[in-house]
């Protein structure tokens, strides 16, 4: 293969997967992985973890900086221009350039705003990059009363908790009738609201934002609602989803859609062109049930992975396992293997669990035989490898909750939920469990179910 | 509830200013009955002759009375060791025993108000100000806004308490005579356990004691919605109060030798020294029973409960110095360096004491049993040395004053024997794990920040690997600090424990081995 001079735009979770991947594979390759964002590779999940003083910035970096000399990874902190395909020049914002082999876009994507007027005003602002993170810090240390963040996904909910930390009280709108409806069922998404709700937080369901006002100096005084409402503010966070960041590519010869258009070996329109992570988008959906947008953590990582194995074996197409998600409400912990659907869907069966203290939660869908499709699970951990396995495998639900005790995660001495979900899933769908025992420790200290 | 913190808090510092003001509160007035009380029989004539000029004298600190000590005793012990004339050298330090005699002043004559006033308000306040601040707050939040403080963040207030802390570390290890005055107010306790007088260390083990009971309420109350570290932190002050406060003062008062049977060679260095094994063997069945308890301890229970439950059980479990850290020291967890460096330093030094401690051992063992034919009295200065360099200066001064500098267990990671050994049955013949959870981790680095021992738990989570390492003391904030369920610590088959290639779950294109 020689030593082609790889470039990477892009030094996110996929970019960097990617470049570790392909030095593993390819001890001759010249890697070069360029951003203008931040020198170093950090983990964007910790952006909340900075602000309230949990994490240093330091911390959020997987890799020390002798990581990337060690492993003859070139870092470059630039901003890309332009790139001229036909004879393979970057230009950067400097004017300075640089000659790629092969070229792999891994710009990630950035919040999307939806034209609201106002939207431009200082206070007004996502939570994706380092230097958002900067500005809302620097905003939100003056003192104020009260901040509005708007949309009800799972960077919604963080900047809430975020604002929480600072003490600023949060008016909370969230478009849809019930909280991140898109993916949680009714019953989970009203489990989620009361947790909100009990954190003083002022949730707007069914509720817009229309406008941004300002005063004289051009800073953020108040949001009108769709409602006509006028709510006081000192700040907007803008959680509304994210988009590809792909901008600069528009107006080439590149073919670009919503995203940087691939196939499923993340070939773009270009030769030696390709794309990863949040800004590709597949021509065709990679598996059932998926989108031709994958735009979370894990899939950045695979898209990586696979594409440097590409390079340094016969090439496969991109081929995603059983899915799998994570995110955190507040004290809450969601996971979720497999499909869950957030509507009821004729043919399929829902079995449900809630705690009786409406802080935990179980859900299984089940086929037209009652085999496992996926389960969705709230304040409770559960093992990712099992589940991958039951859902692979397609076992029944009675088998899953015959061995469920194997499958729950929560640390030692945890309360047993499993025995309460194997006796309820009895009642409900019937079958033949035999519940887990108590393990001794339980018996003494009087497991809670 | 703030205004609650706020009286918890104001007490908490009345009594930590009462407790340092009261070693300044005292005189001293020295007789030579009370020299014949306090000093060994082959040293009462010389003493009582040397120490002439200060009879009757009174002496307004105690910084004065011991200058005026050493006036009068030092050069005729430097004149000795210039004349090389060993044997004869006063090598006890009888400041302190004296002092405590000496010594008039109101921790003296009104003992109990002046522990009431000072380590009582300390609790009081200390308990007053973990309910009222642990009121509203989710355990989610429990690590929140950490390094936003000056105390737990290196700032000004972190500076000035590991100042204090090591200020009085010194002063207790070297200088144990400007404690006296503390120690009076102890006195009527320890005759009531012991029957005996109280020493500096008696004091120490009460405020030792303490400060794991009120902070272990905190942690409790921190981890309200976790029974794992609920558990381990009633472990550790049951432990602490028991085995290693109680029980060892009991004994005295039952005329039996002062033991802690959880304490286990080499963390208990001196277990194997010449009078150890003399009291032992000189105190009937009883001491039998330590002595082969101690060695049961060392080549059954270390190997056994760690094979099952790796060195856990020890070190965040039952182990004092690992109860203070997981207590008082759980707000400067996250000040351990997770830096390659630091884990390579770490191995060096913490392997190398282990050698030293085995060597000392084995030659002091060797020396017995030839009756000290072999090495003569060199044992006796390895013995000091250790006692000195690692017993004081490493366990004490570094590893408790250093929580606010460079996190609570700087000790047990880089310096403590025990650990050393526990932890190469850990990495090498146990059931212990922290299982990763499949391809969940998102690579945050909670987990990373969090750990005492500068574990970097991310690297290993990340490639959805199993973190299997010597060092790891299972106190499980790793697991309670993750986001997304990726880590738990858990016992189970040897098969399968340690990942050389490790698989992430999800991705069916590849079987990566990252």
């Amino acid at each position: 293969m020689g030593s082609r001079h790889f470039v990477i735009i892009g030094n996110g979770i996929s970019g960097i997967t990617f470049a570790r991947n392909l030095r593993k594979g390819d001890d001759k390759a010249r890697i070069t992985v360029i951003s203008g964002e931040s020198p170093y590779f950090f983990s964007r999940t910790a952006l909340m973890y900075v602000y309230m003083g949990q994490m240093k910035w330091e911390h959020t970096q997987p890799y020390e900086p002798v990581f990337w000399k060690k492993n003859r990874i070139d870092l470059i902190k630039a901003w890309v221009k332009t790139i001229t395909f036909e004879s393979k020049i970057l230009v950067f914002d400097s004017g300075e350039t640089l000659n790629y082999d092969v070229l792999v876009l891994a710009t990630g994507s950035k919040p999307a705003f939806f034209g609201w007027p106002g939207q431009d005003l200082k206070g007004v602002q996502g939570l994706y990059t380092k230097q958002d993170l900067e500005a809302m810090e620097a905003i939100t240390n003056r003192p104020m009363e009260r901040a509005v963040v708007v949309g009800g996904g799972l960077i919604g909910i963080e900047l809430a908790e975020m604002l929480t930390y600072k003490k600023i009280a949060v008016t909370f709108l969230v478009r849809e009738n019930r909280f991140w409806e898109q993916v949680l069922p009714e019953a989970e998404s009203s489990l989620v609201q009361k947790h909100i709700r009990e954190h003083e937080i002022d949730l707007r369901l069914g509720t817009e934002l229309k406008e941004i006002l300002s005063d004289a100096q051009g800073n953020v005084i108040a949001v009108i609602t769709s409602t006509g409402e006028e709510i006081p503010c000192g700040f907007v966070g803008i959680a509304t989803g994210v988009i590809p960041n792909v901008d600069f590519l528009k107006n080439t010869s590149l073919m670009i859609g919503k995203g940087v258009k691939v196939n499923s070996k993340f070939e773009s329109s270009i030769p030696d062109v390709y794309a990863i992570g949040d800004c590709a988008e597949f021509e065709q959906p990679p598996g059932p049930g998926r989108r031709n947008l994958e735009q979370v953590w894990y899939t950045g990582r695979m898209h990586g992975e696979t594409l440097a194995y590409n390079f340094c074996h016969e090439p496969v197409a991109y081929r995603p396992g059983i899915w799998f998600n994570s995110a955190k409400f507040f004290a809450i912990e969601y996971q979720t293997y497999g499909w869950v659907q957030p509507e009821p869907v004729d043919g399929l069966q829902d079995f449900y669990w809630e705690h009786q203290d409406g802080k935990v939660s179980f859900r299984m869908s089940l086929d037209q035989e009652g085999k496992i499709l996926g389960v969705l699970n709230l304040g409770f951990r559960l093992r990712h490898e099992f589940f991958d396995k039951a859902i692979r495998e397609k076992w029944s639900g009675e088998k899953v909750m015959q061995a469920l005790d194997k499958g729950m995660f929560d640390p030692e001495f945890y309360a047993p939920y499993h025995l309460g979900i194997q006796a309820a899933f009895k009642q409900q769908i019937g079958g033949d469990i035999i519940p887990s025992k108590k393990s001794f420790f339980q018996k003494i200290f009087g497991a809670s179910q | 509830m703030r205004g609650i913190q706020g009286i918890g808090l104001f007490l908490f510092l009345l009594g930590m200013l009462v407790f340092t003001i009261l070693p300044f509160l005292g005189s001293y007035r020295l007789s030579e009955a009370m020299v014949k009380n306090q000093v060994k029989e082959i040293h009462q004539e010389k003493l009582a002759e040397l120490l002439q000029p200060l009879y009757g004298q009174n002496y307004p600190s105690t910084h004065a009375f011991l200058t005026a000590y050493s006036a009068n005793f030092d050069p005729y012990n430097e004149e000795l060791k210039a004349r090389e004339a060993w044997d004869q050298v006063i090598w006890d330090d009888y400041g302190f025993a004296l002092a405590k005699a000496a010594g008039e002043g109101p921790a003296r004559s009104n003992p109990w108000t002046c522990l009431m006033l000072s380590i009582g308000l300390v609790v009081l306040g200390g308990v007053l100000f973990q309910f009222a601040s642990s009121g509203s707050k989710h355990t989610s939040l429990a690590h929140t806004g950490v390094f936003h403080s000056s105390l737990k963040n290196r700032g000004f207030l972190g500076m000035l308490t590991g100042t204090y802390l090591i200020g009085f570390y010194v002063i207790l290890y070297w200088f144990p005579a400007y404690l006296s005055p503390l120690v009076w107010m102890v006195e009527p306790i320890a005759q009531f356990l012991s029957g005996g007088p109280a020493s500096q260390w008696f004091l120490y083990g009460l405020v030792y004691t303490l400060a794991i009971a009120v902070m272990g309420i905190r942690m409790v109350l921190k981890y309200r919605d976790n029974k794992y570290q609920q558990l381990r932190t009633a472990s550790v002050i049951f432990f602490q109060t028991a085995f290693a406060f109680l029980i060892p003062e009991v004994l005295v008062l039952l005329n039996k030798p002062y033991f802690d049977f959880k304490n286990i060679w080499p963390l208990d260095y001196d277990f194997f020294y010449d009078y150890q094994i003399d009291t032992f063997i000189s105190s009937g069945g009883l001491g039998l029973f330590m002595l082969i308890w101690g060695i049961l301890l060392i080549v059954l229970g270390v190997p056994l409960f760690t094979y099952f439950y790796g060195k856990r059980w020890y070190c965040s479990w039952v182990c004092g110095c690992g109860g203070l850290a997981e207590t008082v020291g759980d707000g400067f967890r996250h000040l351990s360096d997770k830096s390659l460096k630091a884990w390579q330093w770490e191995r060096w030094m913490i392997h190398g004491v282990l050698a030293l401690a085995v060597i000392m051992t084995g030659l002091t063992i060797v020396n017995y049993f030839s009756s000290f034919s072999l090495l003569g009295q060199v044992t006796n200065q390895l013995h000091s040395f250790y006692g000195f360099a690692i017993g004081s200066a490493f366990a004490g001064v570094v590893g408790t004053g250093f929580y606010p500098l460079m996190g609570n267990r700087v000790w047990c990671r880089f310096g403590c024997p025990l650990a050393a050994y526990l932890g190469l049955v850990q990495r090498f013949k146990s059931r212990f794990r922290i299982t990763t959870n499949g391809g969940q981790c998102i690579s945050c680095g909670n987990c990373s920040t969090h750990c005492e021992m500068g574990i970097d738990v991310r690297a290993y989570a990340q490639q959805g690997q199993n973190i299997v390492r010597s060092s790891c003391v299972g106190c499980g904030v790793c697991a309670s600090v993750c986001p997304r369920g990726v880590l738990k610590l858990e016992n189970g088959p040897e098969e399968g424990r340690i990942h050389e290639f490790p698989i992430l779950i999800g991705n069916d294109s590849i079987k990566l081995r990252s």
